[in-house]
């Protein structure tokens, strides 16, 4: 740990924020935020969804000015609102939505809008050259030649990095970054993070993952409900005592991984000799009420099973049986009526309707219930919609709100919503947990407690060791192949061994 | 109303909890609705001053009259971009359907095929034509997954090409009376070309609004994935859509062959523009998800009587279009300004 003293003249922080207040109407986005990141330093902000996190960032990146407070950028006040190239000299977000335009090489993304040339015209040779230069200044091994939306999600990030530090800017916001990174990847990001340290830069890391907060950061900062509530170093600051800032009570992060009883139920789901683009001869079988977790890193083809037995997906060979009935493939329709359920990989992408309401989302997956004929009965809808989100304690003004309108954890429980409507003999829950807060985690995996004891057989699949705990078991995929299996009370380190393919 | 039986059998829970009301956003979407409804109020009021006959019965049913074709294919176009697609060629459409109809049914001597269907045989190819059209143009755009846009353009000039070619560019006249009479035939009045367009849209409107299929287009406009992951069959909704699409731009062809009392080998060219236009006015989004029945109705009046009143004001038909064109542009900035939001 490398960090000055935090005492009066011993390091000038790269970036301060005092008292910094923020209303939008009548809501209060932020009051009286503070932070303070020395040069050098790789500072963590947590809290929970609406916490206030993303408006700091877009206060301290320029996005919103501030109605009080300061912000002082290296002991000098922040630049006007409108000055975008004195904003970015100082400070940069790497987003979760990538800012590279794909269809442009990444040479041109790095220098887009000042490109390299004489009167306008573009030194294309030149700016490959620059950009060559440039990377090869912070060691980000990628051909600027490249077509930028084939880069990696690591290497678009390393990308962003590399513009950012081009700009002058020696502060960088990092908005969970690992959310799309396998194990390796975010081990590589932790790598060149501490790299970028030894020259100065300093970054303030926002992740939901504490394990990542205590692995690659030396301060920590926790906001609850739109207020600073303390900073600390994080070696000061146990996990407990962590998330008891962030939720403002002691609770317990995650459950405890406690041994179960094997489950003795009949079999519900029997998969053999299951094989398909990016998986080969999986089987597996789940019983009435057991949870099984499938774990493996991005690539490990745990994700490409999932989506085949919830009829995204047509495998190669291989059959699954659910209930004592052929399972269809192919045909996210019949593999429903067959009594699958599941929560899809991304919200975004595939789980919800943004036009929609709350509702219409919700009971998406029963619309031929909902009243004789295929007719939708408005009444019966509200009344579905109504109850799923009492039972999952959505917040929302209502059946009819526009779903955009939820925070991230709220959206994803209309999803889950959607997958239970059909009340399902087989629920299948990739990444359920992605991207929402502490609490909203919790209340995901109480249902999957509510669900297995109607008989319900249930698979999650994750990237999250939390959201594995509740399972009776965890199967581990290493290169599209089922290579190991824990039974419930697995230790993390034995379980990521697996996933690396080292035990 | 109720169907107690139907509410059991889908294993609804005993007691629902109660709903509650709807709430002001609801309310608001419901209002953005008739947006277009207070500029629809000014033209006509507009009309009347400024012309004695235009509030007369008669001129009222013969705005409806010359609408009842438009309204149809402005219908099958806001299917196809409610469910994220867009056909272009449903303007060639109105003219080679009823025109193979007619081919098939007069004799030879009158330019026919020389088959001399029965009339009935003849009207009914007019919609299997429809249907074919738009079959293909569904398999082109969500089987071979080309691009929508540009397919449907050359399908509108191969249509048109095909039409001119077989009638060798004249104009059909001597079809028997079936093929008028939806134009000629009058209920309370009103031509049942109207009665049809009504009774398509008062369908369409209820089925987006209060049926699983319906409710499919938004989601299928809106996010195709997260409607296949929903269980929806989205490649054989979209091939539905544009084969009912297809069907109802023949019916247009046909109200229009009965307005006009004969099949030019232009018959529907350039109306894929106006049709956009009253669309897109009526709040239909061309990014696919948004927009209502009541939308596209108030869109194609508003067109409808405009183009009235351009009539009854005897502009000079050379200038005819240049002033329709500019009011259009016009509409769809007031439109953009009353409904608050970005056309897309």
């Amino acid at each position: 740990m490398t960090a000055p003293l935090d005492t009066a003249g011993e390091a000038v922080p790269i970036v301060e924020a005092e008292g910094v207040t923020k209303r939008f109407g009548s809501t209060v986005a932020l009051a009286d935020a503070r932070l303070r990141v020395l040069p050098g330093e790789s500072h963590a902000l947590v809290g929970r969804n609406g916490a206030g996190k993303s408006t700091l960032v877009n206060v301290l990146t320029g996005i919103f000015p501030p109605d009080g407070g300061q912000v002082r950028f290296d002991g000098t006040p922040a630049p006007a609102p409108g000055d975008r190239d004195a904003w970015r000299a100082r400070v940069a977000c790497v987003y979760q939505k990538s800012t590279i335009i794909p269809e442009l090489t990444v040479a041109e993304n790095l220098f887009l809008n000042r490109q390299p040339g004489a009167r306008g015209v573009i030194g294309w040779k030149r700016m490959r050259r620059e950009a060559a230069d440039l990377l090869a200044a912070w060691d980000v091994q990628v051909d600027p030649a490249l077509e930028a939306g084939r880069l990696s999600v690591q290497d678009r990030q390393f990308v962003e990095i590399a513009r950012a530090l081009s700009f002058g800017a020696r502060f960088i916001i990092l908005d969970e970054p690992t959310a799309h990174l396998d194990n390796a990847e975010i081990e590589r990001l932790f790598v060149r993070m501490r790299a970028l340290r030894e020259s100065g830069v300093a970054f303030l890391f926002i992740s939901h993952h504490l394990q990542e907060v205590y692995e690659v950061c030396e301060t920590v900062t926790v906001f609850r409900d739109a207020r600073w509530i303390a900073t600390a170093p994080v070696a000061e600051l146990p996990r407990a005592d962590l998330v008891a800032a962030m939720t403002g009570e002691a609770t317990e992060l995650g459950r405890e991984a406690g041994r179960r009883e094997p489950v003795t139920a009949p079999v519900r789901l029997t998969v053999s000799g299951l094989s398909g683009p990016g998986f080969s001869g999986a089987s597996l079988e789940v019983r009435r009420g057991e949870v099984v977790g499938l774990a493996g890193s991005s690539a490990s083809g745990k994700i490409e099973l999932a989506e085949t037995l919830v009829g995204l997906r047509r495998p190669a060979s291989g059959k699954a049986v659910l209930d004592d009935r052929p399972l269809p493939f192919g045909d996210v329709r019949k593999a429903m009526d067959a009594g699958v359920g599941f929560v899809p990989r991304d919200r975004h992408a595939q789980g919800l309707v943004p036009e929609l309401s709350v509702g219409e989302n919700a009971t998406m997956t029963i619309a031929g219930r909902l009243g004789p004929f295929g007719v939708v009965k408005p009444g019966r809808l509200r009344a579905e919609a109504t109850d799923a989100i009492a039972d999952l304690d959505i917040k929302t003004s209502g059946p009819d709100q526009p779903v955009t309108g939820l925070s991230g954890g709220n959206q994803q429980k209309v999803v889950m919503a959607r997958a239970l409507a059909t009340g399902p003999g087989l629920l299948v829950l990739i990444n359920p947990t992605a991207g929402v807060d502490v609490k909203s985690k919790e209340a995901l995996l109480a249902v999957v407690d509510q669900v297995r004891a109607d008989g319900t057989a249930v698979i999650i699949i994750s990237d999250e060791l939390d959201d594995l705990r509740p399972c009776d078991r965890v199967l581990v995929f290493f290169h599209g192949r089922i290579t190991a299996e824990h039974p419930a009370g697995w230790s993390d380190r034995d379980l990521v061994a697996s996933i690396e393919g080292v035990s | 109303m109720a169907d107690t039986t139907a509410e059991t059998a889908a294993g609804a829970r005993p007691e629902p909890r109660v709903a509650p009301p709807a709430t002001a956003g609801g309310l608001l979407r419901r209002a953005r609705e008739f947006a277009l409804v207070p500029a629809l109020v000014v033209l006509v009021v507009l009309g009347a001053v400024v012309n004695d006959s235009f509030l007369t019965q008669r001129n009222i049913i013969s705005i409806l009259g010359a609408s009842a074709a438009l309204a149809l294919v402005v219908l099958a176009e806001s299917l196809i971009l409610i469910t994220g697609k867009i056909d272009l060629s449903l303007e060639s459409v109105v003219g080679i359907a009823p025109g193979i109809g007619a081919l098939l049914v007069i004799p030879a001597a009158s330019a026919g095929f020389g088959t001399t269907w029965p009339a009935w045989a003849g009207i009914l190819a007019i919609f299997v034509v429809g249907g074919a059209v738009g079959a293909f143009n569904g398999f082109l755009s969500v089987k071979l997954r080309l691009n929508a846009f540009i397919v449907s353009l050359a399908m509108l000039i191969v249509l048109r090409g095909l039409l001119t070619g077989a009638t060798k560019g004249k104009t059909l006249f001597d079809m028997p009376d079936p093929f008028f009479s939806i134009a000629t035939t009058t209920f309370l009045q009103v031509p049942m070309s109207v009665w049809l367009a009504v009774a398509c849209f008062a369908v369409a409107g209820f089925v987006l609004r209060y049926h699983r299929l319906g409710r499919a287009l938004y989601a299928i406009g809106g996010n195709p994935e997260a409607a296949r992951a929903a269980g929806i069959r989205v490649e054989r909704v979209t091939f539905a859509v544009y084969v009912i699409a297809g069907v109802l731009a023949a019916a247009a062809g046909l109200c229009l062959t009965g307005y006009v009392g004969a099949i030019n080998a232009n018959q529907g060219q350039n109306m894929i523009f106006t049709v956009m236009a009253a669309a897109v006015i009526g709040g239909i989004s061309m990014n696919g998800g948004k927009g209502t029945m009541t939308g596209a109705v108030t869109g194609v009046l508003l067109l409808g009587v405009v183009d009235n009143l351009l009539t009854l004001a005897q502009v000079a038909s050379f200038w005819k279009q240049a002033i329709y064109g500019a009011i259009i542009l016009f509409a769809l900035v007031i439109s953009r300004v009353t409904s608050g939001r970005a056309q897309e």
